[in-house]
Order: C-alpha cells, then structure tokens, then sequence
C-alpha cells in the first residue's frame, strides 16, 4: 500500500505496516521539557518514586521564561535545573533560546518520532519528522520508559504552489490556510505541506509554517526532506542526520487542499482568533501600541533580514514599543557579527536575549489595556498575552516592521 | 474509575476555547499551586464561573474546547474545580489526552441543544446524555477503547503503575 508521510515513519518505527486508526505504541527518538511542561512530570515522577529518564541522551530541558521574572518561577526552573544536571541529560538555560529552536538546531534528525512538553512541536515537521507536543503526563511517561502510544492519524495534504508575490511570506500561506479549513480544521489529523511554493522556501520559512500546524489542531505538519533540508543540517554541524524522506505516489489522503501562492497578499490574523485573517491592507486606521518581532514562529534569522531591510536608516514610530526577541543563542550571534542588531537598535528596536518574551504573557513585554499589539508568533487568543483586554493580530516579520515604522497596521507592500 | 452515573447543571461555552482562557499565562506562577490556580479556572471566558460552580456540574461547550498549548494544568484545574465532565463537539488533542490521562472524562457529542443552567443527566454505562426537566432531548455517545481503559485504570501513570507495561494499551 503506497503510504504518506506519517504513515511511512510510523510504519517504519513500529517495524510493520500501519494505517490510520490503528493505535501503537512507539519509540521515541528524541524529547524535551520545558519550565512549562517539566516541573510538573517531575513532580509527578517524585510522586510515584522514579527517578532518571530512560537514556539521558535523548532527553533535554530547558527554561523558556529566563532569566525568571519571578521567584514562583524561578524554583521551578532550579527544579528542572537540578533534574536535568543530576541526570546528565541536556540543558539550556533560559535566556538562550526557546524549547523548538533548540530542538531543530541541535538534535532533530529526519525520519525521527520527536515528542516534546510543547504544542508547537509540530514546527520539526519542516525536518521530516514525525513531532508532535504532549503534556506533562504524556512526558513524564516518555521521560520513564522511551515510549509513547499514538493513533496513526489520516493525513490531509496541502498542496501549495506558484512563486510568492512580493510582502508575501510563508506566515500568510498558513494564516490564508487557517481562514479556509479554521482553527478545528485538522484536529486529531496530519497535516503534509508539499508543492512549489514550499519547495522554494528556506528551512527558516518552512519552520513557521510547521510550528503553527496546531493552530489547525493538527497532531504533526510535516514536509518531504530535500537539498534546502540537508543544508540546513550541514549549517548546524550535523550533515549526517539529514535523510531523504518522500512520500509514496499515489499515497491515499483523506483530503486535499489547494492553495495558489500567487494570489496571497499580505494578512493578519485579527483578535481573537487565528483563524480570522483579513488582509492588511482592507484594515484602516489601526494604530499599533506595541510591535513583538520574535517568538518560536519567527525570530529567526531571515526574520530579522526581513525587518532590518525595512528599517535600515529608519526610525520607529514614537509611541511604538518594538521588541525583538532572536529566537536562539546561534540567531543572537549572527545577527550580532552581520551588523542586523545594530539596524534595529538604531531604528528603535528593544533587543532582548533569546527567550519566548511576552508570546505567552509571562514576562517582557505585557500589553496594557485596549493596547493593540501586532506580533510575528502564533495565537492571538483573548488573554495570550497577559492581558485579556488587549487586541493581538499575528503577522509576517515584514508586516511587523512596516507597522514599527509607520505606527499603524501597514501593508509592507508600501515601504518595500 | 468510572462511575455510571453524574447529574449537574451545564456551564455553557463557545467554540475555540483555549487553555489560556482556562489557565492564563499571566497566571503562571501559580502553577506550582494548583489549588490556588484553581480560584481563576475560564475567569476570562466568564467570571462566574470560578466563583459559582458546583461539584457535580458539567462545562458544555461547542468544537475545539482546549484548543493551543499543552500545559496540563488546565485540565487539572477544571479537574479541582470540581466539574464531572467537559461535553463538547470536538476537543484540542493535547488537552483530550491531558484530561484523560488524568482520570477525567470528555465527551464528544452533539452539544447544540444544550443549553446555560439545564440539568444534565450523564449515564456512561448507557453512554447517554439526558435532562433532568426535558423528557424528549436525549443525545449518545461513545467513548474510546484506549481512552476508557486510561480512565478505569485512574489516568496514565496509575495504568503503567500496575501493568508495568504500556504496550498492551
Ligand atoms: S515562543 Fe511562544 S509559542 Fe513558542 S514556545 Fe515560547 S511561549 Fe510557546
């Protein structure tokens, strides 16, 4: 039977031929735990007296939401801290990155079964890999024995191609795919991106487009791997985790959706909702309060390019506060030494080390009230960002900086 | 364990209701304290919520309840507050298997003709949803092979706790 993605991974962990439905339980590759999903599966583990994990070299932790803003947070993160050290297992601290942009940067190989304490670990799909987030339960079981239970999900396939018109980026080909299929569009199912438009984009596109495959509800949104693919991991020292991953022709999909990539234009996604994308330039009048640049669905580096080009020699507007958060230790460097920092430092920016900032309103950055907001990450919802009576809408990077510059919701159309 | 019978009030909600309208983040350091965190459960989506609901009761809500990120603490709040079961067209995944992995029940059905304040009746051994002041309305459902095992054993852990094993699940 020709398989899709998911179907041939999961096949191919199980050692035998699976189909949608079936349920099985299966080797985990790699996992990893963050200040949010890790106190509690260690609490949990104490609970029951276990302690360790099943092999150390699989298992990494980190802290999301550092240096702590608060005491409360800060002796979770020694909790995780003192785990992660005791057991020899990896560890990045809070301040160099978020949880998925360690993972792709430095352990994710094509092919592998990646489950992690996050929703967005959908984003290692771009890698070719099944990765899919769970809670601290589901982890801590994973952390325990290497294995988790799965239903193989049905996939739906989304066909996109033709070249990207200009101030169009790979935000706006989910964002449109969220206004078409909605928010509870792929729940419980797999999502596999294929076609032109996603064969011609960079690694650090194709992981915004993975990383927000759960905002359809999808269990995994996952590509084929490629030359774009194997550079990548040759870029990050590991060219021999790369391997080619295709699906079969005339594998069976329990739905196609087309998207033509020539007729998007800029959008956003309006509160409070993702699914709701209106296109930027039919919205007037919106003046912004704060600009985020960041978070684990853009801050990397193509994503600040994109900014800087459109700062370069500019300066934000006045009441403007634009945070821009690089979204991993490697990013904050190379944007150091290729002079983009110091474009965005002159045009107004506020440069903040690696971490997940006010995406999840925890620190840095919380929007005050009726304060409109205009962010690069991935949910919108009422309260995301530590207000509830603030208005969030979710943009490209380029979007973003237009609207630093102009002080109100712009197309980047216009300054590009 | 499943009981077979719950009766209580339904708490009605819409659709896309996410785990930062249960659990915000602004709220996060309470996470180590759950019982604290627990004053605050879906304050956004209706202050009266936290401060009036009753033991027994049920959150009834449209598609995608628990939709967005994976923190467990959400269905564990819903869990303290007290409330038997969440009844909704469809459910966020992750926090599907939270919830059940934490021995609490969801159920998917047709919601539609459930109103605020009706009194429920939820019968799992006749996998059935009845009201206590409406004879005619009476709306089935199924629950999952996995799923139930998960439940009876008391969630996850108590499961692989005394079958030592995941792999028969
Ligand atoms: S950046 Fe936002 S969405 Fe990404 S891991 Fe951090 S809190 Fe979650």
């Amino acid at each position: 039977m020709p398989k899709t993605l998911v179907e041939k991974i999961l096949s191919n962990k199980v050692k035998h031929d699976v189909k949608p439905g079936d349920t099985i339980v299966a080797d985990v590759d790699f996992t990893a735990c963050h200040d949010g999903s890790g106190p509690l599966a260690l609490r949990l583990m104490k609970k029951r007296n276990w302690d360790g994990v099943f092999d150390p070299k699989k298992v990494m932790f980190c802290t999301e939401f550092g240096p702590s803003p608060a005491k409360e947070l800060s002796n979770e993160h020694s909790l995780i801290r003192n785990f992660a050290m005791k057991h020899n297992c990896y560890w990045h601290e809070g301040g160099t990155g978020n949880i998925h942009t360690h993972l792709l940067e430095d352990y994710v190989k094509c092919g592998d079964l990646i489950v992690a304490g996050d929703s967005h670990t959908t984003t290692h799909g771009a890698l070719g890999a099944f990765a899919t987030g769970m809670g601290s339960t589901d982890m801590l079981c994973v952390l325990r024995m290497g294995k988790t239970w799965l239903k193989v999900p049905e996939s739906y396939l989304v066909q996109v191609d033709g070249e990207l018109p200009k101030g169009v980026y790979s935000k706006e080909i989910f964002l449109k795919l969220l206004k078409d299929i909605k928010s509870d569009g792929a729940i419980y199912k797999a999502l596999e991106f294929k076609g032109s438009t996603i064969e011609s984009l960079s690694m650090d596109a194709r992981f915004t487009i993975s990383n927000m495959g759960v905002e359809a509800g999808a269990k995994v949104a996952i590509m084929e791997t490629d030359e774009t693919t194997e550079k990548f991991l040759e870029k990050m020292g590991r060219k021999n985790d790369y391997q080619k991953i295709k699906a079969d022709d005339n594998a069976k999909y329990a739905k196609t959706i087309k998207i033509d990539a020539t007729k998007l234009e800029p959008m956003v996604a309006a509160p409070h909702y993702v699914e709701n994308g209106e296109l930027v330039r039919n919205i007037k009048d919106l003046k912004v309060d704060i600009v985020f640049l960041g978070s684990c669905t853009n801050g990397r580096l193509e994503d600040l390019h994109i900014a800087a080009d459109i700062l370069k020699g500019k300066k934000v507007a006045p009441w403007i506060r634009f945070i821009v958060i690089p979204n991993s230790h490697k990013v904050y460097l190379e944007a150091f030494k290729d002079g983009t920092f110091t474009t965005l430092a002159e045009a107004g920016a506020m440069i903040q080390a690696p971490n997940c900032g006010p995406c999840m309103g925890v620190h840095q950055g919380i929007p005050g009230d009726g304060e409109i907001v205009v962010s690069t990450q991935n949910r919108n919802f009422k309260g995301r960002m530590g207000n509830p009576n603030a208005f969030v809408y979710l943009a490209s990077p380029a979007t973003a900086a237009a609207t630093a510059l102009k002080g109100y919701l712009t197309d980047p159309r216009e300054v590009l | 364990m499943l009981k077979g019978r719950y009766e209580g009030k339904a708490w009605k909600f819409g659709d896309n209701v996410s785990t930062d309208s249960i659990a915000p983040g602004r709220l996060m350091h309470l996470r180590s304290n759950p019982e604290e965190f627990a004053k605050h459960v879906l304050e956004d989506a209706n202050p009266e919520f936290p401060k009036n609901v009753k033991p027994g009761d049920f959150i009834v809500a449209d598609s995608n309840f628990g939709c967005g990120s994976s923190r467990e603490i959400a269905p564990l709040i819903i869990k303290l507050s007290g409330v038997a079961a969440v009844l909704a067209k469809s459910f966020g995944r992750i926090f599907y298997r939270n919830a059940i992995n934490n021995g609490m029940l969801l159920i998917e059905c047709d919601t539609g003709k459930i109103k605020e304040g009706d009194m429920l009746i939820v019968d799992f051994d006749k996998a059935e949803i009845t009201k206590k002041d409406d004879k005619e309305f009476r709306e089935t459902f199924n629950l999952q092979k996995t799923e139930k095992v998960i439940v009876n054993a008391g969630g996850l852990l108590d499961y692989i706790s005394s079958n030592n094993s995941l792999d028969d699940i």
